[in-house]
């Protein structure tokens, strides 16, 4: 049966990304998500420092900036106190899994009942386009003006293989936004790790490849693209730790 | 009825029965014991216990418990401190409590286990980045520091800011009689976030940092005015004022009081609050004193500072400033008594 897509309530105000941004899209995503899952009432969101803070600008439910990279142990601190709220961590790769790798990964380790969304762009997007724990092989960031040199600065990481592999979570996955299908796969990995947490699963993560045509120095177009041609072959969409617990 | 018990012990309980539900930190010494205590005290009640993967982690997670609105703890000492200044500079331009516990010990960088006040000016001056300021309270007893858990909150709340319990390894690890105070009703702040956007707060983009200035102004003053406490004793005729908090105060104490029996004019403020500090004590100082001392438990003085500019400010005189530092531990009083003995014979310069 056809159902009519509106914009979910607590979007209500318009947010400041750059033409071309993914994040419109993911926040969008998450609301709807709450919405069919009766949650967007009982959600507070930790957000993150960067692109990500935009969320807080557009969204009229409980929110709170965390410090840079801190926000898997604020959801943490909220989580404990109010067990039956919807916490979800909204962040970029910078944030998440460089200044806050620690929390990030503690915070799976503890198998913590929260919801992390982390916007992956391959960049520090706020603060121009610096290099970032996931920024690919030979990329040019401003940091990194000759492209990225990973025998000296590392490779780029995979936290959702990361956590899937080595710890007891509920649910890892990899999404993207570069068509309607890949938004549509995404929507359900959302869904699945919102559930996660709904059930008291634990830990859920889905990772976002999200263009940064502004910082990529690209057509919104030719960003979309090379998440496709480029980005995939390294992150591969999908899910890397499936729910144990099916819903009934 | 009193019973024996260790400061940071009798101090962790007192935080269970003012209603804390939260507590998240990393083990330091000398103040590992409160979070030991309340890794299973915590869960009997009710209330959750995360021992933190650092002090960073810790803060924060404090951070999200008091944005929730429940009352949160966290403690910790030295460098264990200074991780947690992103934290509590974070909370309080959120506006939101929380009781942060700083057993000082002494040192720069990873410093020493030795008790010490190395950390007065750090956080009387509000410690992380931004301006901001916490109430500080400093007890010179454990039966102090037990009765002060609960003000804490209820000065933490009513004026949304963090408020710093400044106690020392000694006052940490020590034990004394206590009389704990009676269970309260853990509360839910009207602000504490429900999932359902019940309290409307303005989203940092939309905020007004000059308005808020003002009204941040208003606030100190406020409680410049209303929060400042302090213990004195024989300071209208006194001709040298000591100054000194925590356990050195009290050990100060003693030596104005043997110094008296010995014919010395000298009495002594003892600053419960570190900030506010207790300016209005020195209205009650003696217009002809001849000189201000300090009492200290690090290096450099650093309570001389304040002591001098609320000299300045109150009793508008030239009146010379001491500090006698005596780095760590609790200042013995034969030597306090030494040192003031060398301030009379002129060996002790003034430092203000």
């Amino acid at each position: 049966m056809a159902v009519e897509r509106k914009v979910p309530a607590i979007i209500d105000n318009p947010m400041s990304f750059c033409p071309g941004c993914g994040h419109g899209i993911i926040i969008r995503l998450i609301c709807e998500c709450l919405e069919e899952l009766g949650q967007d009432q009982n959600i507070i969101f930790p957000i993150g420092v960067g692109c990500s803070s935009n969320l807080g600008g557009g969204l009229v439910t409980d929110r709170l900036h965390c410090p840079h990279g801190r926000a898997g142990a604020v959801a943490t601190g909220m989580k404990r106190v109010n067990p039956d709220n919807i916490i979800i961590t909204y962040q970029g790769d910078g944030d998440a899994y460089n200044i806050g790798i620690a929390e990030s990964i503690n915070a799976a380790y503890r198998n913590e009942n929260i919801t992390v969304i982390t916007v992956n762009n391959t960049n520090f997007g706020m603060t121009g386009g610096q290099m970032s724990v996931t920024t690919m092989e030979g990329q040019k960031t401003s940091t990194s003006t000759h492209g990225r040199d990973c025998s000296i600065t590392g490779f780029p990481m995979r936290f959702p293989e990361l956590v899937a592999s080595q710890f007891h979570i509920a649910y890892a996955a990899r999404g993207t936004v570069s068509s309607p299908a890949h938004i549509n796969q995404l929507k359900g990995y959302i869904k699945n790790a919102i559930e996660a947490q709904m059930n008291k699963e634990g830990y859920s993560i889905v990772e976002v490849l999200s263009p940064c045509p502004i910082n990529w120095n690209l057509t919104p177009i030719k960003a979309m693209e090379r998440i496709d041609n480029e980005l995939i072959s390294y992150f591969p969409l999908g899910e890397f730790k499936q729910r144990s617990v099916k819903e009934a | 009825m009193a019973e024996m018990m260790k400061g940071n012990i009798a101090i962790a309980e007192a935080a269970v029965r003012a209603g804390v539900r939260l507590y998240a930190g990393y083990p330091i010494t000398p103040s590992s014991e409160i979070m030991e205590y309340l890794s299973w005290r915590l869960p009997e009640v009710g209330g959750a216990f995360v021992q933190a993967e650092s002090e960073l982690a810790g803060i924060n997670m404090v951070y999200g418990g008091s944005s929730c609105g429940v009352r949160v703890l966290t403690a910790s000492s030295g460098p264990g401190i200074s991780l947690k200044q992103e934290g509590i500079s974070v909370l309080s331009d959120e506006e939101l409590p929380a009781l942060v516990i700083n057993v000082v010990r002494y040192g720069n960088g990873l410093g020493t286990l030795f008790s010490s006040q190395c950390d007065y000016l750090r956080e009387t001056r509000g410690g992380g980045n931004g301006d901001y300021r916490c109430i500080v309270l400093c007890p010179s007893s454990i039966q102090e520091a037990v009765d002060m858990v609960s003000t804490a909150y209820e000065l933490g709340e009513k004026y949304r800011v963090v408020v710093v319990m400044m106690t020392e390894g000694a006052l940490g690890q020590m034990m004394e009689p206590v009389t704990l105070p009676e269970f309260q009703e853990p509360k839910r702040n009207y602000w504490g976030f429900d999932g359902k956007y019940s309290y409307k707060k303005i989203g940092i983009f939309d905020r007004d940092s000059k308005k808020e200035a003002v009204e941040l102004n208003k606030k100190y003053a406020e409680i410049k005015a209303n929060e400042q406490r302090w213990e004195e004793e024989g300071i209208e005729d006194a001709d040298y004022v000591f100054v000194a908090y925590g356990v050195p105060g009290r050990s100060t104490l003693g030596a104005i009081r043997e110094l008296r029996a010995e014919g010395h004019k000298v009495g002594l403020i003892r600053p419960i609050t570190a900030w506010p500090f207790p300016e209005k004590a020195f209205e009650h100082i003696n217009k002809n004193v001849k000189g201000i001392i300090t009492v200290e438990a690090n290096a450099t003085g650093q309570l001389v500072d304040d002591a001098a500019l609320f000299t300045k400010k109150v009793l508008r005189a030239d009146i010379p400033v001491y500090a006698l530092p005596f780095v760590y531990g609790v200042p013995p009083i034969r030597e306090i008594k030494a040192k003031f003995a060398q301030i009379l014979a002129g060996e002790i310069k003034e430092v203000y």
